[in-house]
C-alpha cells in the first residue's frame, strides 16, 4: 500500500452516489437531431468541414481541428447536416455559439475504420497522432487536447503517469460505473498512455476510498502491468489535478507550473477509455458516459450519450418532472453551472446532468454580512485566504487579488459550502478573475494603441519637417538667384558692359529698353491729342463760317468753305486714327 | 597623532566634521548624476492608466497631453472611455478623492465602439485617414477606404471629416471569448420568505 498525503481544507458534502450507481451503463435512443459544438475543449474553435445538406457517416469527421491547441469533431450517428448556425451551447453565459446540427437518418452506420491492435509496435508519434485525430479532450470537465499533454517537448522527461479516478464531486458516478464495467479497456488505454510517455516508472490511479467496486474491478487488471491502484480517504476536492498530485507523490506544484514541469502527465480515467477506442477500435470520440441524476428523475443512471444529444431527450427518457426540478445544473453541484435551456447538447466535457428537486438544492439563500469565522480559509484546498479575497473582489482591489494569489483558487466552491453567511464566494473569485483577465487584455490593447499613436505623431512631425525643409531650400536658392543679379548688375555699372549670353544680363537689357520706351508713348500721345484737339478747333470753325455764309453768301463761296470743311474734317480723322494706333500700340507693351 | 587631538579638541572636530560634510556632499552630488531620474515619471504613470482612446474628448489632443496636464494640476474626470474606473485609478495613484466623471466631455459609453466604413459608398476622400489618430484606416486616394478593426480604438474622430457620412461606430459585440461571470447580485429580497421557490423573481446572473 502506497501511502498518501492529506491536502489541506476541504470538505465533505452528502456524496448521493449510490442513486445512479443501481442500474449499468444504459444507452438512449438516438435522438432525432444531435447537435455538435464546434468548441467543446480549451483553445480555438474547430472548423466545420462539411456543408449543409451533406450526408454523414458515424465517426466522420464534420470539423477540422484550427491551430495547435484544438481538437477535430466527428458525426455522432449518421444521417445529413441540416444546420451550421449559432444555437444555445451548455455555458455558464447561455449564449449561443457555432454549431453542426445532424438529423440522424437511424441507421446508426458507422464509416470505415480501423484501429492498431499492436500499439506496442506504434511510435508514439503515430498514436499521438491518433489520439489527436479523434477528437480526445479530457474528459474531466475542463476540456483539455489530449494530444497536447502527451506531446513531446516536456522540458524533463515524464516519470510519472496520473490516472484522475477521484470523482469527488457529489452525485457523479461516470467514471465509477465506468470502471466497473470496462476495467480491462480502461487499462489498456492506460497501457498505450504508457508506451506514448516512454514507460514512466510510476503509473498511478488515484481513487477515493468510497469507490470499493471500482477498486475491485481494477485490481485484477493491474496485477504485473506496473500500475497502481492508490485509494484514499475522500473528501472533496481531492480531483483537482494538483491537490491529487500532492495527495499522491507529496508534491505541491508551484504556482502557474504545469504537471509537466514536474514530470508528471495528469489524465482523466473516462480519457483512458476514450484513447483505448481511438487507438485500438479506431474509433473517435463521439459519445461518453454521463450520470442522469436528481431527485426530479425517475431514472437515475448512467448512459452512454452520444455527443450532441440534447439535454431534453435524455431528460425525457429518465422520467424527468420539471415541476419538481429546482435548477437543470451540468456538471456537479459544486462546480456545475445552472443551465438556462434543456435544449443545450451534451458535450466532450458533460459528466453530469443534475435534475435536483427544491429540497434537494433549495434556492440560495440570501447572503449575509461576512462575520469573519475564517471557516472558508480552513476549508479552502489550495490554502488562500477567501475572506480576504472577498474584499478585495468586492473593492475591485486587482493588485490586491493579484497578490493574493486569486488565480491560484481552483473555483471548487469549498468555501461557499461552509459559508455560514451563504455568501456566493466563488462567483466573486470568477467574476474577479475575468475582470482582471479583461483589464490585462485592454491594457495591452491600450498599450499597442499608445505605440501607434506615438508613432503616428512622429510621422506627422516628421512629414512637418519634411515640408519645412523644402520650402527653406527653396527660399535659399530664390536668394541666390537674386544675389547673382545684383553682382551682375554692378559689373555692369563699372563698364564691361552685359556679358553675352547671360539670361541676367538679356533681362536687364530688355528692362532698360522698356524703360527707355516708357518715356515717349506719353509724350506722344499728348501730341495726338493736341493735333486732335486742334483739328476739332478748325473744322468748328469751318462749320461756324459756313453756318453764317449759308444765308446771304454765293454758291462758289460756299462751296470754298465746303471744301475747308471737309478738309479740316479728315485731318481731324486723321489724327483720331493716328492717336487710337498709339493707345492700342501702348497698351500692348503696358501688357 | 592623539595627543594633538586631545590638545586641540575644537579644532580636530572641526577638521573631522567638515571632511565628513566634504565626503557625503560628494556621495550625495555624484548620486545625483548616476541615478538622475530622466522627465516626469508621474506623467507616464497617468498615462499608462489612461486609455489610450486618443478621442481628445478631454480637450487635449491625445491621452498623453492629458497626462502632462493632469500632473501639472488639471482635472481628473475628463475621460469617458476611460469611465469611472480610470478616473478611481488616477485618484489612487495621486491620492486625492475621485470625483464622478465630468459630464461636459460626455458619457462613458457601455459597450466599447469600433468604426467601420460602408465601403460602397466611400468616395475615397482619405480626409478619415488624415483625422484617425492610430494610422488604423487604410485605403489611398480615389480608392476605397478601411478600417483595421483590431486597431481602432473607437475614439470616433474619423466619422465628421467623413463627407459622405459612410463611417458608422459599431458596438463591439459580446462573444462567448469576451464573457466573463457577472458580480453576484445584492439581493434586495434579503427574506427568504419573500422568494417563492417556484417562480423565484430576479434569480438570473445567481448560478449553481
Amino acid at each position: 500500500m502506497r501511502s498518501t498525503w492529506v491536502t489541506p481544507g476541504g470538505v465533505h458534502p452528502p456524496e448521493n452516489k449510490h442513486q445512479s450507481l443501481t442500474m449499468p451503463i444504459g444507452s438512449l435512443p438516438i435522438p432525432e437531431k444531435l447537435l455538435v459544438p464546434l468548441s467543446q475543449h480549451i483553445g480555438a474553435p474547430a472548423k466545420a468541414c462539411v456543408k449543409v445538406g451533406a450526408k454523414v457517416l458515424k465517426g466522420q469527421k464534420i470539423a477540422e481541428a484550427t491551430g495547435a491547441v484544438s481538437v477535430p469533431m466527428h458525426a455522432p450517428t449518421s444521417g445529413t447536416v441540416t444546420a451550421i448556425e449559432d444555437r444555445p451551447i451548455a455555458h455558464s453565459s447561455g449564449m449561443s455559439a457555432p454549431c453542426i446540427e445532424i438529423t440522424s437518418d437511424g441507421k446508426d452506420t458507422w464509416i470505415d475504420h480501423k484501429g492498431v491492435a499492436d500499439f506496442e509496435h506504434a511510435s508514439p508519434q503515430a498514436l499521438t497522432k491518433t489520439i489527436a485525430d479523434a477528437g480526445i479532450a479530457g474528459m474531466g470537465g475542463a476540456g483539455f487536447p489530449s494530444a497536447i499533454k502527451l506531446s513531446p517537448g516536456h522540458r524533463r522527461p515524464i516519470n510519472t503517469l496520473i490516472i484522475n479516478a477521484t470523482e469527488c464531486e457529489p452525485y457523479i458516478t461516470a467514471d465509477d460505473s465506468a470502471i466497473r464495467e470496462r476495467a480491462a479497456e480502461i487499462i489498456t488505454g492506460i497501457g498505450i498512455l504508457s508506451h506514448i510517455l516512454g514507460n514512466p516508472v510510476n503509473i498511478l490511479i488515484g481513487i477515493e476510498d468510497n469507490k470499493p467496486e471500482a477498486i475491485a474491478a481494477l485490481e485484477p487488471h493491474v496485477a504485473d502491468t506496473g500500475i497502481s491502484v492508490v485509494s484514499f480517504p475522500t473528501k472533496y476536492p481531492s480531483g483537482g489535478e494538483k491537490q491529487l498530485i500532492y495527495i499522491l507523490t507529496g508534491k505541491e506544484l508551484p504556482s502557474g507550473q504545469l504537471p509537466a514541469d514536474a514530470g508528471m502527465v495528469c489524465i482523466n480515467i473516462g480519457t483512458t477509455y476514450a484513447i483505448k477506442r481511438a487507438v485500438v477500435n479506431g474509433e473517435p470520440l463521439i459519445s461518453r458516459v454521463t450520470t442522469m441524476t436528481g431527485n426530479a428523475c425517475g431514472i437515475n443512471r448512467n448512459y452512454e450519450t452520444l455527443i450532441g444529444t440534447p439535454v431534453s431527450h435524455m431528460l425525457a427518457h429518465s422520467e424527468f418532472n420539471e415541476h419538481a426540478c429546482s435548477r437543470l445544473v451540468m456538471g456537479g453541484p459544486m462546480m456545475g453551472f445552472s443551465l438556462t435551456s434543456a435544449e443545450v447538447p451534451i458535450v466532450k466535457t458533460t459528466n453530469c446532468i443534475l435534475a435536483p428537486s427544491y429540497s434537494e438544492i433549495p434556492d440560495d439563500e440570501p447572503a449575509q454580512a461576512c462575520i469573519r469565522c475564517g471557516m472558508c480559509a480552513e476549508a479552502c484546498p489550495a490554502s488562500l485566504l477567501p475572506q480576504q479575497l472577498f474584499w478585495y473582489s468586492q473593492a475591485e482591489d486587482h493588485d490586491r487579488l493579484e497578490a493574493h494569489n486569486l488565480f491560484d483558487c481552483i473555483e471548487c466552491g469549498a468555501c461557499s459550502y461552509v459559508c455560514p453567511s451563504n455568501i456566493p464566494l466563488v462567483q466573486y473569485y470568477r467574476h474577479s478573475k475575468g475582470e482582471i483577465l479583461k483589464a490585462r487584455e485592454e491594457k495591452v490593447k491600450s498599450d499597442h494603441a499608445r505605440e501607434r499613436f506615438e508613432f503616428h505623431q512622429q510621422r506627422m512631425e516628421q512629414a512637418e519637417k519634411d515640408k519645412e525643409a523644402k520650402r527653406a531650400a527653396r527660399r535659399e536658392a530664390a536668394e541666390k538667384a537674386k544675389a547673382t543679379v545684383a553682382a551682375n548688375a554692378g559689373t555692369a555699372k563699372e563698364g564691361t558692359g552685359p556679358a553675352p549670353g547671360s539670361a541676367a544680363d538679356i533681362i536687364a537689357a530688355a528692362q532698360a529698353r522698356a524703360a527707355a520706351k516708357q518715356v515717349s508713348p506719353e509724350e506722344q500721345q499728348a501730341k495726338f491729342e493736341r493735333s486732335i484737339a486742334g483739328a476739332e478747333m478748325r473744322v468748328q470753325m469751318a462749320t461756324d463760317k459756313l453756318v453764317e455764309t449759308n444765308a446771304k453768301q454765293t454758291e462758289d463761296q460756299k462751296n470754298i468753305l465746303n471744301a475747308a470743311l471737309e478738309g479740316a474734317k479728315q485731318k481731324l480723322e486723321q489724327a483720331q486714327a493716328r492717336l487710337a494706333e498709339h493707345v492700342k500700340k501702348h497698351s500692348e507693351q503696358v501688357k | 597623532m592623539i595627543e594633538s587631538i586631545a590638545q586641540q579638541p575644537i579644532l580636530a572636530a572641526l577638521i573631522a566634521m567638515v571632511g565628513l560634510g566634504v565626503l557625503f556632499g560628494a556621495l550625495l552630488g555624484y548620486a545625483a548624476e548616476k541615478f538622475k531620474v530622466e522627465g516626469d515619471p508621474i506623467v507616464e504613470q497617468i498615462d499608462e492608466l489612461l486609455p489610450q482612446t486618443q478621442c481628445g474628448q478631454c480637450g487635449f489632443p491625445g491621452c498623453k497631453p492629458y497626462a502632462e496636464s493632469i500632473a501639472s494640476g488639471d482635472a481628473i474626470n475628463k475621460c469617458p472611455p476611460g469611465g469611472q474606473s480610470t478616473i478611481n485609478a488616477i485618484a489612487n495613484l495621486l491620492d486625492v478623492p475621485a470625483p464622478e466623471l465630468d459630464a461636459e466631455h460626455g458619457e462613458e459609453a457601455d459597450l466599447r465602439t469600433v468604426a467601420y466604413i460602408r465601403e460602397d459608398e466611400c468616395i475615397g476622400c482619405t480626409k478619415c485617414i488624415q483625422a484617425c489618430p492610430v494610422d488604423a484606416i487604410l485605403g489611398a486616394a480615389k480608392l476605397m477606404h478601411t478600417v483595421i478593426a483590431g486597431e481602432c480604438t473607437g475614439c470616433d474622430l474619423c466619422v465628421e471629416p467623413c463627407p459622405v457620412d459612410c463611417i458608422d461606430m459599431l458596438p463591439l459585440t459580446e462573444g462567448l471569448k469576451q464573457w466573463h461571470w457577472p458580480a453576484p447580485q445584492n439581493q434586495l429580497d434579503i427574506i427568504a420568505s419573500d422568494r417563492s421557490g417556484h417562480e423565484a423573481p430576479s434569480n438570473e446572473g445567481r448560478a449553481a
